[in-house]
């Protein structure tokens, strides 16, 4: 059974209210039956730390992807990771994470291209649970195992790759990475190799909205007016457009995906997890040097 | 010139028992031996507590993460990190190097085999993203050596 939506005012102005939840809902549901936190971080030991009591750990990078193809996990490896988790295909499951829910959007995107039917956000992610004094426990839960159904990966709604963003130029598309990186400059630092792009700048026509500025000085998402201000006034997004978001790897777009689609309610929107690690290195492709898109 | 480490080199026997300690624990106790590592990691001292502009940023790894090298007359060298606590990787990533380098003589750091943070069995539990900012870290260690000691 699915637990209660978040009747928090801020919440219900959103497209999707019921993909986000509170800290407070969460210290008040976290016994419930039926509700498996999760904690997704980019710093692997953060949980080890300390973490929400009962919150089991999700780990992006060596649970969420597979070992050796440049893919996720499939039907079968997404089925086991959950069971052994304890999460069920009616849990009611909450991410939340470090870096302004960063990863733990990442998780639930991956989530969501297994169409786990209940999943959402703790807004402010773990900064705020912390800032608040709320408790945090460093005892690894104990959860039965669960058994979680075999679901085929979807990668058609909501993940987008190479070809499919070649034939996508020209439209509405958002590149969330810094502006240095965006324009290219980045690439110009000397001595250092980076992290992987042979090629600098970004792929044409894309709007440059680092993906944190969704995120409040709290790390909690910016109210749906303060969203639309950014994405709709600035970025000239329309609520109907078919929209491809991509940074680096993929997961700081998440989070800007997770904004267009859960927040706003836009119905099409692709996060291209290539990004620029794919577009950058590959041949003939064209890119766009500079800050206009 | 300093010979370069060839691979397979032997590491120093400080670095060797740190890679020992790694091995000698089951993998799911290995993130915990890190985290103890993390919280090992000591403070700057007040010269460069005051100067941050002294420190070194290193931009491979996902956090941020700063050090200092001073390598002294009688050779021997010394390292100084900064890293967030937030950011309990990169800390015990900081403070193996720590641990396994400062106070070596500068040809021993230059010794060290690039590879090495290859050999604490983490590659799996930490991803090659994350172990390519220590090699990082490393890097610009003995980058800083080789200019500090002239």
């Amino acid at each position: 059974m699915a637990l209660p939506y978040d009747s928090t005012p801020k919440f219900g102005d959103y497209a999707h209210p019921e993909k986000i939840v509170s800290t407070e809902w969460v210290a008040a549901h976290l016994d419930d039956p039926g509700l498996v936190v999760a904690e997704s971080d980019e710093d692997v030991l953060l949980y080890e730390t300390g973490h929400i009591p009962g919150a089991v750990k999700l780990d992006w990078h060596t649970e969420l992807n597979d070992p050796v193809t440049r893919d996720y996990v499939d039907g079968a490896g997404f089925a086991k990771l959950m069971s052994e988790k304890g999460i069920s295909r009616d849990t009611t499951l909450v991410l939340y994470g470090d870096k302004n829910n960063w990863w733990a959007a990442y998780a639930l995107w991956v989530c969501s291209l297994f169409g786990h039917p209940d999943v959402r956000l703790m807004d402010g992610g773990r900064a705020k649970w912390i800032a608040e004094g709320r408790p945090v426990s460093t005892e690894a839960p104990k959860r039965p195992e669960a058994d979680y159904p075999v679901v085929d990966r979807d990668d058609q709604q909501i993940r987008a790759f190479q070809d499919q963003v070649l034939d996508h130029l020209g439209q509405p598309m958002i590149d969330v990475r810094s502006p240095g990186e965006y324009t290219g400059e980045l690439l110009h630092m000397p001595d250092y190799p980076q992290e992987g792009a042979l090629r600098g700048g970004h792929i044409p026509g894309a709007r440059n909205i680092p993906w944190a500025r969704a995120a409040a000085e709290d790390a909690t998402f910016r109210t749906r007016a303060e969203l639309e201000a950014i994405y709709q006034g600035e970025a000239g997004l329309s609520p109907e457009d078919d929209v491809v978001v991509y940074c680096r790897i993929g997961e700081r777009s998440s989070h800007t995906w997770f904004v267009l689609q859960h927040l706003l309610g836009y119905p099409y929107v692709r996060n291209y997890d290539g990004s620029w690690t794919e577009w950058g290195n590959s041949v003939r492709v064209p890119i766009t040097r500079g800050d206009s898109p | 010139m300093t010979p370069q480490p060839v691979s397979g080199a032997a590491l120093n026997p400080r670095l060797q028992e740190i890679v020992e300690d790694f091995a000698a624990v089951p993998d799911k106790d290995r993130l915990q031996l890190l985290l103890e590592y993390s919280q090992d990691l000591p403070a700057l001292p007040e010269r460069y507590a005051a100067h941050r502009d002294l420190l070194e940023p290193v931009p491979e790894c996902q956090t941020p993460l700063f050090l200092a090298v001073e390598v002294g007359p009688d050779s021997a060298v010394h390292l100084f990190f900064e890293a967030p606590a937030e950011a309990p990787t990169t800390r015990g990533f900081a403070a193996i190097l720590h641990g396994g380098l400062d106070g070596l003589d500068a040809d021993e750091v230059l010794a060290v085999p690039a590879e090495f943070t290859t050999q604490l069995g983490l590659q799996d539990l930490v991803s090659p993203l994350r172990l390519r900012g220590m090699a990082a870290m490393l890097a610009r260690i003995k980058r800083q050596v080789r200019a500090r000691r002239g």
